[in-house]
């Protein structure tokens, strides 16, 4: 309980800061929420205590501590990131609500990744919902921005709607809703595989896996870069986890069907997800894509349904934090400088920023999967959980989505390197915040690989069936 | 860390210390530098080597290291070479040096260049030394990836789209090999037991002939796209012909090794039977190889073309070779693996160095360069000479053995391939001498090139080293033939008792 009660009390501090400093003192609230939050990501590895409380409807497990450590990283980056942003005259009067914000979110997640109970897990995940759509429409003055607002709530209330209706169909055969009684109790039967249906789309809509991702490209475009960011990272890594705790706990003895739909849907996640990104001028959008068929091989751990599915899957998401977010950090760097977000933009690139060039590279490069960076890494791992329990096929789709994955990924590459430019976004010192913040990017990508011992360390406390 | 990791530790410290140099100068210096270390380390490996068999040490890995990594896949950092190993780190090692010297004059971002293609050479090393498959995978895909954007940053030509397509290729064959090595680990072990990426280790165990079928044909295929097996070699004459000197230089010369040695050393050492049963299927498509790559080659005007498509034809020899699973036959593909590396890597340092002087590549527009550069032009004839086999250099040693072990199956089908692939010896005469009347003999086509300068000191002290190698090997093969020969006794012994010969 520790972390939650940690970062709420981060938010109401932040809030009390706010409305207590003189307008000239108020940028003094960036640091300090910076500051206020680094203290909290360390506070989280303090030791925890695990248990239940609410009779059984919030559990801590030593893999939520390492999970939820693993979300407050990648949020501490996120708020680094955004500071310059942050900076910019139209934020000038309201960038403490964004952190105040964003940190709830984060609580809704940690509640969700925790929950015991489906009541729980639907509570946490309300509230890490209505928040983002809040802040996907921060630029109040871009129609886009709002437009990716409304289309995140819309389709939010939608999918929230569909998994309840499963969840009361689980409630309505079994009689409860923890997940520790349900797990012996669920049988095969045409209700419970109608149940699981429901469920499982709904938590698709969450992860944007094809074909329930229209939604996430929009979006995504609409919303500031550092938003996005988060959205894709943050809050799809800690929806993946619960979907993969859920599926494990509550539905292993249908492991069979899920087995074939999680098959189903990871092939089409992956292909259409990097067929799209293919085509994509927009650097947002083109993560965006690239972000969906992530999550694709993210079902391949999911699939391997063992300890070492779960523990390739918590790796992942810690690879994935530093790569995704060290690529969305240079293109926040360069969009809060020139505004350009488009591919031809980038054109010329390391003529004129090679460090920025070289982070770009090192982060797609660990996207792809390329060794010795730390994607290759995680992906491997992946594979290997798959093919555990022999879905080679599986796996032999997924290797050949990485190539074409490497495809777009070289195509930015090919931009920065490569190709010339008439007039190149000129060369410009980033502030010491930015730099921080992919420094943090760099090292993650190029260390976690080679520390065998992150990789321990999770699979002492993952969980299979 | 034990003496082998040096291997790969030298190239790193490299690649940093290049990364503080300031000017062209410098940067090539430290590349000079670093990579005479490496070939120095080389010859200290050699000569090791060689002194622990003749003091009588029979174990199969020598200097062998192991460094426990994720414990609880069993993955390891375990290196250790045979005499395979050791060739093979030795040419890589001469190519590389070579290589430097032949990009001396790299004026575009010039330390980029060096970083690039050192760190493609770091993965070349590592991948020799490996013996944990998932160690060599990793290797196996950084020497790979520094490709993209030494073709495209530094070649010449349509580079975007032969960067593209030689990467996506090679990573393509990766792909399927991932899934092949998985295959393997997952079969490494009996039940119950804790699986294996020990490439020793797993060689004990006899992997169920069913996972075997399935898993041969992606791991072999794999490594084949390097070794440019037909139909996946498309990706070798435009990569080649676009790649800067050195990359052709390395990437012909030693990258396309990394098939052929894989092929070996994984796909046919692990899964005999698969190895055995299949063995008809890659003997066609090498056949194809072998034969397609020479007519390819002659029709070719471009002299990178020409050599790319040759490139095609003699790795296909090499994984003939290694098909026909006998001692004879296999002793000769690692031979020609060696003197096929030596010899491309001399013929494009040579095709850079005459496109540096001449501006073209296209065979027609040049002729009579024998009488204004005759050290290069005499160079290029030798290099021409051992490409189609002539004795007392290395191509002869290497042909000929492949020859007499292919003969020793007595039945039709190896009796057919293996005289259709012999034609390619006339073949290859053809397009060599045709290149070396077309070229160097003849009028002089072109007032200017009645200026150009014959080799500067560095380009002689490159192709010169590559010449003394081949007429080594053509003159005395046995010490290379010695050094191999018990290497290849475990691979042999367990193909002989699926081949039962």
């Amino acid at each position: 309980m520790r972390h939650e009660i940690v970062l709420v009390a981060v938010a109401l501090i932040l809030l009390i800061a706010e409305i207590f400093t003189s307008p000239q003192n108020k940028g003094r609230i960036r640091g300090l929420a910076i500051i206020l939050f680094a203290i909290n990501t360390i506070i989280g590895f303090f030791p925890a205590t695990t248990g239940t409380l609410f009779g059984g409807m919030y559990s801590t497990l030593p893999i939520h501590v390492i999970v939820k450590n693993i979300l407050n990283i990648g949020t501490l980056i996120v708020i680094i990131q955004s500071n310059t942003w942050l900076k910019n005259e139209e934020n000038k009067n309201k960038f403490a609500e964004f952190y105040i914000v964003l940190i709830s979110t984060l609580v809704g997640m940690f509640y969700m990744i925790s929950a015991g109970d489906f009541l729980m897990f639907y509570l946490g995940l309300e509230l890490a919902t209505i928040p983002l759509a809040a802040l996907t429409a921060y630029d109040t003055t871009r129609n886009q921005s709002a437009e990716a607002g409304i289309k995140l709530i819309l389709s939010s209330a939608f999918s929230s709607g569909i998994m309840l209706y499963g969840i009361s169909m689980i409630y309505g055969m079994y009689g409860n809703i923890y997940f520790d009684l349900l797990n012996p109790a669920i049988a095969m039967n045409s209700l419970t595989v109608l149940a699981f249906v429901f469920f499982f789309v709904g938590m698709a809509f969450k992860i944007s896996l094809v074909p329930f991702h229209l939604w996430a490209a929009d979006v995504y475009e609409g919303s500031p870069v550092n938003v996005t960011s988060y959205l894709s990272v943050i809050s799809k890594g800690a929806a993946v986890f619960i979907l993969t705790v859920i599926l494990f706990k509550v539905f292993p003895t249908i492991s069979d069907l899920w087995q074939k739909v999680v098959w189903v849907i990871a092939v089409l996640t992956m292909t259409i997800g990097n067929l799209f990104a293919i085509r994509q001028q927009n650097l947002k959008r083109f993560l965006a894509f690239s972000s969906i068929s992530q999550a694709g091989f993210l079902l391949l751990g999911i699939i391997g349904g063992n300890e070492m599915g779960m523990t390739s899957i918590v790796y992942y998401m810690l690879v994935y934090i530093f790569s995704n977010l060290g690529a969305f950090g240079v293109i926040s760097a360069i969009s809060n400088v020139s505004g350009k977000e488009n591919m031809d933009d980038y054109n010329g690139l390391y003529h004129t920023n090679p460090k920025l060039s070289l982070t770009m590279m090192l982060a797609l490069f660990s996207l792809a999967g390329i060794p010795p960076v730390a994607g290759f890494f995680g992906k491997f791992f992946l594979f290997t959980a798959a093919a555990q329990k022999g879905f080679y096929i599986l796996v032999l789709i997924a290797t050949i989505n990485t190539i074409i994955s490497l495809y777009y990924y070289l195509l930015i590459v090919k931009a920065m390197f490569i190709n010339k430019s008439e007039s190149p976004i000129p060369y410009f010192k980033s502030d010491s915040m930015t730099r921080l913040g992919l420094a943090i990017c760099i090292a993650g990508i190029v260390i976690t690989g080679f520390a065998s011992g992150l990789w321990e360390m999770i699979t002492k406390v993952a969980f299979g069936m | 860390m034990g003496f082998l990791s040096l291997l790969v530790l030298i190239p790193t410290i490299t690649i940093i210390a290049i990364l503080f140099t300031k000017g062209k100068e410098q940067a090539r210096l430290v590349a000079a530098i670093g990579t005479g270390i490496q070939l120095v380390l080389a010859g200290i490996l050699v000569w090791m080597y060689l002194s622990e068999r003749s003091a009588g040490n029979t174990a199969q890995m020598l200097f062998t290291t192991d460094f426990v990594w994720f414990a609880n896949l069993n993955i390891h950092y375990f290196i250790g070479v045979d005499g395979i190993s050791v060739a093979m780190i030795a040419l890589t090692a001469v190519v590389l040096f070579a290589g430097i010297f032949a990009s001396w004059e790299v004026e575009f971002l010039n330390r980029e260049f060096f970083i690039s293609l050192i760190l493609l050479s770091t993965g070349v090393f590592g991948f020799f030394i490996s013996l944990d498959l998932f160690t060599m995978f990793l290797f196996y895909e950084v020497a790979v990836i520094p490709m993209y954007l030494l073709i495209g940053i530094w070649g010449t030509g349509p580079k975007e789209y032969s960067a593209m397509k030689l990467t996506l290729m090679l990573m393509g064959g990766s792909a399927l090999l991932l899934v092949g090595l998985l295959g393997i680990y997952m079969n490494s072990a009996p039940a119950g037991q804790p699986l294996t990426f020990n490439l020793l280790e797993i060689a004990k165990v006899t992997i169920p002939i069913e996972a075997q079928r399935l898993f041969f044909p992606l791991t072999f295929v794999g490594f084949g796209v390097l070794g440019a097996l037909f139909p996946f070699h498309t990706w070798s004459p435009d990569g080649h012909a676009s790649a800067p000197t050195a990359v052709s230089m390395l990437h012909a010369g030693v990258l396309m090794k990394l098939g052929g040695y894989g092929c070996f050393r994984v796909a046919m050492y692990l899964m005999p039977e698969a190895a055995h049963e299949m063995a008809w299927i890659f003997i066609i498509l090498t056949t194809i190889s072998v034969v397609y790559g020479a007519f390819g080659a002659i029709v070719q005007k471009d002299l990178k073309y020409i050599n790319a498509y040759s490139s095609v034809s003699h790795c296909g020899l090499v994984l003939f070779a290694l098909l026909m699973m006998n001692q004879t036959a296999m002793d000769g593909a690692i031979i020609q693996m060696i003197s096929h590396g030596l010899m491309t890597a001399l013929f494009f340092a040579l095709i850079g160095m005459i496109y540096g002087r001449t501006h073209t590549r296209n065979i027609y527009e040049m002729g009579g360069l024998m009488k204004v550069i005759p050290f290069l032009s005499v160079v290029y004839v030798i290099a021409g000479l051992a490409s189609l086999g002539l004795p007392g250099l290395s191509g002869f040693v290497a042909e000929m053995t492949v020859f007499v072990g292919a003969f020793q199956h007595a039945d039709t089908f190896h009796r057919v391939v293996t005289i259709i692939v012999t034609t390619s010896i006339v073949i290859t005469a053809v397009y060599i001498l045709r290149v070396v009347g077309i070229l160097l003999l003849g009028p002089i086509k072109d007032e200017h090139f009645t200026h150009l300068t014959d080799a500067k000191w560095y380009e002689r002290l490159s192709t010169v080293a590559l010449v003394l190698m081949i007429a080594a090997i053509g003159l005395a093969p046995l010490w290379l033939s010695n050094m191999i020969q018990h290497s290849l006794v475990p691979v042999i012994q367990k193909l002989s008792i699926v081949t039962g010969i």
